[in-house]
């Protein structure tokens, strides 16, 4: 599956999933309705620079704290294609997996990427451009790339229905 | 190779007869949790699927806690959403007024017993490691597979075994225990892992002091924080529920990917600074910081336990006129055993306001929100920036002797040198 987009910077290690998505607006359970509240805690105005082929950039341990996929449900329905960054929490990394965001794990190419960088993945080979260079990436575990490859988790279990 | 609790739990639970940290199996539900928040999202999700089936109505649970009693129009809709669907599919359904804060709620109604899979579609679905079960957040999309399917995929995560010795001195409590933790480990630090809580200081804590540190075991990155049952779980569940349970321990030779220690004997009430929960520091290094609002509640610490050490700093005192004070009992039945030992009194009577259990004041939903240049502190699991209302307020985070001392004091105390 390969992924291609412009990069948007989003600075800072730990940046938990309050500050991407506050609380306050959690009382909304339509993806469309969510994409203004993206990013509010942090910057809003990084929400200015997504443009339908998103790639963001995050640092470590990126989506901490609370399960709300408000997160990858707002990013999703605002074009992101997907995040690349060094390390991510647990239910974060997993949201993305069912929702078919890839979430690569390749410090090298997020150091690399600026804002504006254009970006290609290769989840499958591992690979991941970054304005021309090239920078090896975690690699994707057969499960996550399966579901990737499916479209997530719904199709995933549209399937499974089907052969019931 | 000999396994761990979790890995045995897990194991138990899927068609593998052998896992191991990064293996990805799927892995069956005992309990499927979700609440006005993540529930309204888990049931679009799962009419995509192309179902409307859950997989065992007696294995789902349902609870309005988040925006409980709803703040808005927007809020009576996801509620009455929640509360429509768990009758037509014939779930349990807990709603305000007669359930409380989901996580307190389950352990007390006894869903939730050693060796069982908990799932729920919120973070803090760790704390029911609390009694020996394996416990795990998920989002949304997750619980709808959940619900239709009755399993997730797991990647199995390695385990830090936490030892915990000494002697538990006065001000100390559970929630002590787990900042300890976080911070030797770091806020990313348990990420793929579980924690396991063995060794001598384990039985001087209380099942409520141990929900306090399964609780904010995902502060850590950690996917749960397992007691493994023993007397003190026994006793918890003794007449609390019908479901069979066995206690899971680690095998001798079990594998961990670290091993750490907390040490009561060095261990004082700590502070979590703003605005990561692993900013821990001693309470004294912030005495004197003044705060302006105090919250005792939540899935972590709204416990008869945290009522009564609350209370007993309050008692025959008064707020002082800086600090609001919002004390939240986690449940209803909390609520009212608090009303009947005369907690409810002495805090009301010290100034304290009291609310209905309902998670509002934790995550800035509703119910005591910050305004900038505000702090607070707080025995809630959060204090990210913006957590609790205004991005330009800041959350200290501690247990419920450092919090209703400093309502007292008006500023950051040790409640160890608060003369009574």
């Amino acid at each position: 599956m390969i992924v291609s987009g412009k990069a948007v910077v989003v600075p800072g290690t730990n940046i938990d999933t309050d500050v991407l998505y506050p609380g306050i607006y959690l009382n909304i359970d339509d993806p469309d309705l969510m994409k203004p509240y993206l990013f509010e805690g942090l910057d809003p105005s990084l929400r200015d620079q997504l443009v339908s082929d998103t790639v963001l950039i995050v640092g470590a341990n990126f989506g901490m704290g609370s399960s709300r996929e408000h997160v990858p449900l707002a990013m999703k329905a605002s074009g992101v294609r997907c995040v690349i960054g060094s390390s991510f929490a647990r239910i974060f990394y997993r949201n993305c997996v069912n929702l078919a965001l890839p979430a690569i794990s390749c410090p090298e190419a997020a150091k690399a990427a600026k804002a504006g960088s254009e970006i290609s993945i290769d989840a499958v080979a591992g690979k991941v451009t970054v304005d021309g260079r090239e920078f090896v990436a975690a690699p994707v575990p057969p499960f996550m790339l399966e579901m990737l490859e499916r479209g997530g988790l719904i199709p995933w279990a549209q399937h499974k229905l089907a052969q019931s | 190779m000999g396994y761990t609790v979790a890995e045995k739990i897990l194991r138990a639970h899927s068609d593998t007869d052998h896992v191991e940290p990064g293996q990805v199996v799927m892995v069956r539900c005992d309990v499927v949790l979700a609440n006005d928040v993540t529930g309204p999202i888990a049931f679009r999700q799962m009419e995509k699927m192309g179902t409307d089936e859950v997989f065992d109505r007696s294995k789902v649970v349902m609870v309005a806690d988040h925006f409980a009693p709803a703040k808005d129009e927007r809020s009576a809709i996801l509620i009455k959403r929640l509360k429509e669907w768990s009758l037509a599919h014939g779930v349990a359904f807990y709603d305000q007024g007669r359930g409380g804060i989901e996580h307190t709620l389950l352990v007390q109604e006894g869903w939730v017993v050693p060796g069982s899979v908990i799932v729920g579609g919120d973070s803090h679905t760790c704390t029911h490691g609390a009694l020996g079960a394996f416990s795990s957040g998920l989002g949304s999309t997750d619980i709808a597979h959940c619900l239709v399917f009755g399993e997730f995929w797991e990647a199995v995560p390695g385990t830090i075994q936490v030892t915990v010795k000494g002697e538990k001195g006065r001000f100390v409590t559970g929630k002590d225990v787990i900042l300890a933790v976080i911070s030797q480990i770091g806020a990313g630090g348990g990420t793929d892992n579980v924690l396991e809580f063995v060794g001598p200081g384990v039985r001087a804590l209380s099942l409520d002091e141990r929900l306090a540190v399964s609780n904010l075991a995902v502060e850590s990155g950690s996917e749960t924080g397992i007691f493994p049952a023993d007397e003190v779980t026994a006793a918890y569940l003794d007449g609390r529920t019908e479901k069979k349970w066995d206690a899971v321990h680690s095998d001798p030779d079990a594998s961990y990917s670290r091993q750490i220690e907390v040490d009561f004997d060095r261990l004082e009430p700590l502070v979590a600074k703003p605005h990561n929960p692993e900013n821990v520091v001693p309470v004294s290094e912030v005495v004197g910081t003044p705060i302006h609002q105090v919250v005792v509640g939540n899935c972590s610490n709204g416990t008869m336990t945290d009522l009564r050490q609350a209370a007993q700093m309050v008692r025959g005192k008064h707020v002082h006129e800086r600090t609001r004070m919002i004390v939240v009992p986690a449940t209803q039945k909390i609520y009212r055993e608090a009303i009947a030992e005369g907690l409810i009194d002495i805090l009301v009577e010290a100034g304290a306001a009291i609310s209905t259990p309902t998670c509002g004041p934790c995550f800035g939903g509703h119910t005591g929100a910050l305004a900038p240049g505000e702090n607070s502190l707080a025995t809630t699991n959060r204090n990210f920036k913006g957590r609790a209302g205004s991005p330009e307020a800041s959350v200290y985070l501690g247990n419920a002797f450092v919090a209703a001392a400093t309502a007292v004091a008006g500023e950051i105390v040790n409640p160890a040198q608060v003369t009574s």
